[in-house]
């Protein structure tokens, strides 16, 4: 059966696509339909297991569905309205509940959705999706409260875990490096927002709270010297266009442009092809990567970097330890996007030489 | 042991199973009473006394009454593994003579947050009884306990011939608290504080330290965040010559530590304190001998802050060391493989999973005698890393290091296969605690359930005595575990399941069984209720988020009246008929008397 995604782009299937799903959820969970109203994983209202902001959420989450599930959204790819940002960005990781409303987003449009263990780690979506999907297509049928929008304290970052995503196969929680290319806006617009806090399960992973702050301060204390690189790991964002999700690159594992250039390659190669598929198979790799390189050095993306002042820049003008200090985040583009960024890059070097 | 047939009833003869001649009157419980021939009762205790083990000990004072005095007339040594399962006056009753007491309180879920504060395990009615009962006490050792500050200076001002105080992973005390040991305890030996909920207030406590205090021979002080004076610790650490273990705070610098080896060449177990200068005042090689005087060092812990270029000073202590924690070390992998390469006698690592697979290839190459290997997560939270270890760095441990019994790791991706393999290539895994950090992830090549995965554990390893699963499960994984875990006595699950069959199996087949702790899982009132026969022999049940009712709750309560059946309230409190969290122990104790409010005994 097609996923709920593909299912309702562009022509409003709304219930019976949902009640597909719906089926496919209970065979896929072997719930007990005389137990439908339970929710196992924790995520109801009445679960103490989450904090209460959790809670809040799943309520909130099933009230923004609702209001979701009477909306045809018919638009052009990518033409979410702004308001459907905001809610995007104030739903927490129900992000992935409402992927099934949201028509498909090619990959150029900003960073992909992806299915992908980064984004769940350590945080409750994967099971929330699964569970509140399925709660959410129980509660279409009417026996939810109003459907107060209520903000959700904390904004969750929605890159959430498509429980139904693309491969119409998987079944639970599809982890799966390949990818469709299906995307939001929501990296972008969290991009452009601060990150708030991230929804999580309360007490997973089982990390005790000492070493959670030990490892907090340190971080904390490498990432945030500010212009001066101290001593110890210095992690910047990495995203690309296309990509799913945000990979981080500790900019003092290198010492030169080259270094850092191959091990980006290497990183992102499965995404320049599409399908990235079974991570085993060397052979694939190397030609992804020599694919990639090609890529790279031919124009079609190129590597920017944004600097303290917030501008971006390209990768390569200046001296490796003065972009060590000034690089705030990368991000690979593709060539026809960064066009306009070479002047700038030259005359901020000219002015800072 | 020989004897065939315990028993305690005071008024039957006993088999002549024992070298005793005489028939003895059980009625008489005074242990001086000497036999005519055979065993006077103070050469049973003796032997007895040579007797360590808790668990030998139980068993011993099951055999017959005689046997059960004596045994615990010679006990010195009292381990609680649940402070509710008994109540102070009962042990002090039963066992006169005991100079150190091991307690644990709250259940292990504690230490990620998913028990409220206040919920209870406060030690002090137990120093209470204790002053009277064991005016001698000279050990306590807790684990997650609420300590307030009038606890220790109880402690402190009660026990005159105090020693050895160890608190891990307690709550609720200051460093005040630790002025009043620190102050009073006379004959203090050992100082042990980890990773505790402890309210920082300064380091002034170290100063409280007596001149007079020379027998000081553990201090742990490594988790705590406030500086202390220098110069009273290095005063404290010269003067007491026996001193083995000292783990100093992230506060102590290089030079600061080089002068504290100096007074301390005997030491066994060292914990630095920051391991980099900023400002270097002098060349790195000031350190290159610091280590080269430790003879007797084989554990070594801090290493905060370490890089490169002062890694390499502990080189030379490197050849003899057992135990290494990087734990706080954010190391590369090649950072970790020059280290290695010194380090051949390592049984125990600890590592953050910065060193990557490439890190723990070294691992794989360099330690074959490694026995334990536990990797931690730098960033845990931080969805966007995707750092950290794969099933291929595992996967070159076990090539390596066929000894490993203990592993403990944390990552982000994990495949059947690899760990059939690692199974395989380690058979002798006694504990194996592995965590998928993204709950429910499948084998990310086969998209399958990892059942597969712990199912070839299980079988494999038949020593396995300790287990935590993670990633996507079924109930065959649960299956499997009670078909072949024959030896678990330690399971910790979370996000897994599909049916009570799950628990089931478990609690019908691992027949040693001791603690079973779940949470998020679609067990309910079926699953909890197949147990009802279990749980007395087992020490607790935890089991939040799942679907339990208070009914549920209710019978088995109902049923076992000597289980303490608790369930704890969420604030939010809507439907009550669902029991969030519960928590089962077996107790002589009856139920809590000092449970708060959102605790409720059923």
């Amino acid at each position: 059966m097609t996923p709920p995604l593909l299912g309702v782009e562009g022509d409003g299937q709304g219930n019976v696509s949902l009640m597909t799903s719906a089926s496919t959820m209970e065979s896929i969970f072997q719930k007990n339909p005389g137990l439908t109203e339970r929710n196992y994983m924790g995520l109801s209202d009445c679960s103490s297991v989450d904090s209460s902001v959790v809670s809040g959420i799943s309520e909130v989450k099933r009230n923004n569905l609702n209001l979701r599930a009477t909306e045809l959204r018919l638009g052009l790819p990518g033409s979410q309205s702004p308001e459907r940002d905001a809610d995007v960005d104030n739903a927490s990781s129900e992000s992935l509940d409402e992927k099934p409303l949201f028509p498909l987003l090619p990959s150029k449009d900003g960073i992909c959705l992806g299915s992908q263990k980064t984004f769940v780690s350590g945080n409750k979506r994967g099971f929330s999706d699964t569970i509140d999907e399925g709660k959410w297509m129980f509660s279409s049928s009417g026996t939810d409260s109003d459907a107060s929008k209520t903000s959700v304290q904390g904004k969750i970052s929605a890159v959430a875990q498509p429980n139904m995503t693309k491969d119409a196969t998987s079944k639970m929680m599809p982890q799966e490096q390949s990818h469709g290319t299906f995307g939001t806006n929501l990296n972008k617009v969290n991009a452009s927002n601060p990150p708030a806090s991230k929804a999580q399960v309360v007490g997973w992973p089982p990390v005790r709270s000492f070493r959670k702050n030990i490892l907090a301060t340190n971080s904390k204390a490498n990432d945030e010297v500010d212009g001066k690189p101290g001593p110890g790991a210095l992690f910047v964002k990495v995203s690309m266009d296309g990509a799913p999700y945000l990979r981080k690159v500790d900019l003092r594992s290198y010492t030169a442009y080259q270094q850092l250039s191959s091990a980006l390659e290497k990183m992102f190669s499965c995404f320049t092809i599409g399908q990235c598929g079974s991570q085993g198979a060397p052979g694939r790799e190397s030609l992804s990567e020599s694919k990639l390189r090609d890529l790279l050095h031919g124009s079609e993306y190129v590597l920017t970097y944004e600097d303290k002042d917030g501008d971006w820049m390209l990768v390569g003008d200046v001296p490796w330890d003065m972009f060590i200090g000034s690089c705030k985040r990368l991000k690979i583009m593709k060539g026809s996007d960064a066009i306009g960024l070479a002047p700038r890059a030259m005359e901020k070097s000219k002015t800072r030489n | 042991m020989m004897l065939l047939q315990p028993s305690m009833d005071p008024n039957r003869k006993r088999a002549k199973s024992v070298d005793r001649v005489d028939s003895v009157d059980s009625g008489s419980e005074s242990f001086e009473s000497t036999r005519k021939c055979g065993f006077p009762d103070e050469v049973l205790e003796r032997v007895l006394s040579l007797i360590d083990s808790h668990k030998d000990r139980s068993s011993v004072s099951l055999v017959c009454k005689d046997w059960y005095n004596a045994e615990r007339w010679s006990r010195r040594d009292v381990f609680i593994g649940n402070c509710y399962s008994v109540s102070p006056e009962i042990v002090a009753a039963r066992f006169p003579r005991v100079r150190s007491v091991t307690l644990k309180g709250k259940p292990r879920f504690s230490d990620f947050n998913l028990v409220p504060e206040d919920w209870g395990a406060d030690v002090h009615p137990w120093l209470s009884v204790f002053s009277t009962a064991y005016p001698f006490l000279e050990e306590l050792r807790l684990k997650r306990m609420a300590v307030t500050d009038e606890s220790l200076e109880f402690l402190a001002t009660n026990f005159h011939g105090f020693k050895a105080l160890s608190l891990l992973s307690c709550d609720g005390f200051s460093t005040d608290g630790l002025k009043a040991i620190a102050t009073h305890c006379k004959n203090l030996t050992e100082l042990d504080i980890q990773e505790n909920g402890i309210d920082d207030l300064g380091g002034h406590w170290l100063s409280c330290f007596p001149e007079s205090l020379t027998s000081l021979e553990v201090l742990n002080f490594a988790s705590l965040n406030s500086e202390v004076s220098f110069d009273a610790l290095e005063k404290l650490v010269s003067r007491c010559k026996s001193l083995r273990v000292l783990k100093v705070n992230r506060n102590v610098s290089l030079d600061q530590l080089q002068k504290l080896l100096l007074h301390c060449p005997l030491l066994m177990e060292l914990g630095t304190g920051t391991f980099m200068q900023e400002l270097i005042s002098g060349p790195v090689t000031e350190f290159k001998t610091m280590f080269s005087n430790c003879k007797n060092l084989v554990t070594l812990s801090g290493l905060w802050d370490a890089t490169p270029l002062y890694l390499p000073v502990i080189y030379p202590a490197c050849a003899s060391l057992t135990f290494l924690n990087l734990s706080y070390a954010t190391l590369r992998s090649d950072e970790l493989a020059n280290l290695l390469a010194h380090c051949k006698s390592l049984r125990r690592l600890w590592l953050l999973d910065t060193v990557g697979d490439k890190g723990l290839e070294a691992v794989g190459s360099c330690c074959p005698l490694l026995e334990e290997l536990r990797v931690f997560p730098a960033d845990p939270f931080d969805q966007e890393i995707f750092l950290g270890v794969t099933e291929s760095g595992f996967v070159s441990v076990s090539h390596g290091c066929p000894k490993l019994r203990y592993v403990l790791y944390f990552c982000r991706q994990m495949t059947n296969a690899a760990v059939a393999t690692i199974a395989r290539n380690c058979p002798d895994f006694t504990h194996f605690r592995l965590c998928i950090m993204n709950p429910g992830q499948p084998d990310y090549l086969t998209k399958e359930p990892m059942d597969d995965a712990f199912g070839s554990v299980v079988k494999t390893c038949t020593k396995l005595q300790r287990l935590a699963i993670s990633g996507l499960l079924t109930d065959r994984t649960f299956e499997y575990i009670g078909k072949y875990a024959k030896n678990l006595e330690t399971l910790s699950v979370a996000f897994a399941g599909s049916s009570d069959l799950g628990m089931e199996s478990v609690l019908k087949g691992c027949m040693k069984l001791r603690k079973l702790e779940i949470r998020d899982c679609p067990f309910g009132n079926a699953a909890l209720l197949s147990g009802l026969t279990k749980y007395e022999s087992m020490r607790s049940l935890w089991m939040s988020a799942c679907n339990v009712t208070m009914n549920g709750c209710r019978a088995l309560a109902k049923e076992k009246p000597r289980l303490n059946v608790e369930v704890m309230r969420d604030e939010e409190g809507s439907d009550d008929s669902q029991a969030h969290k519960v928590y089962v122990y077996r107790s002589v104790a009856g139920p809590r008397r000092d449970a708060p409010p959102f605790v409720l005994t059923l």
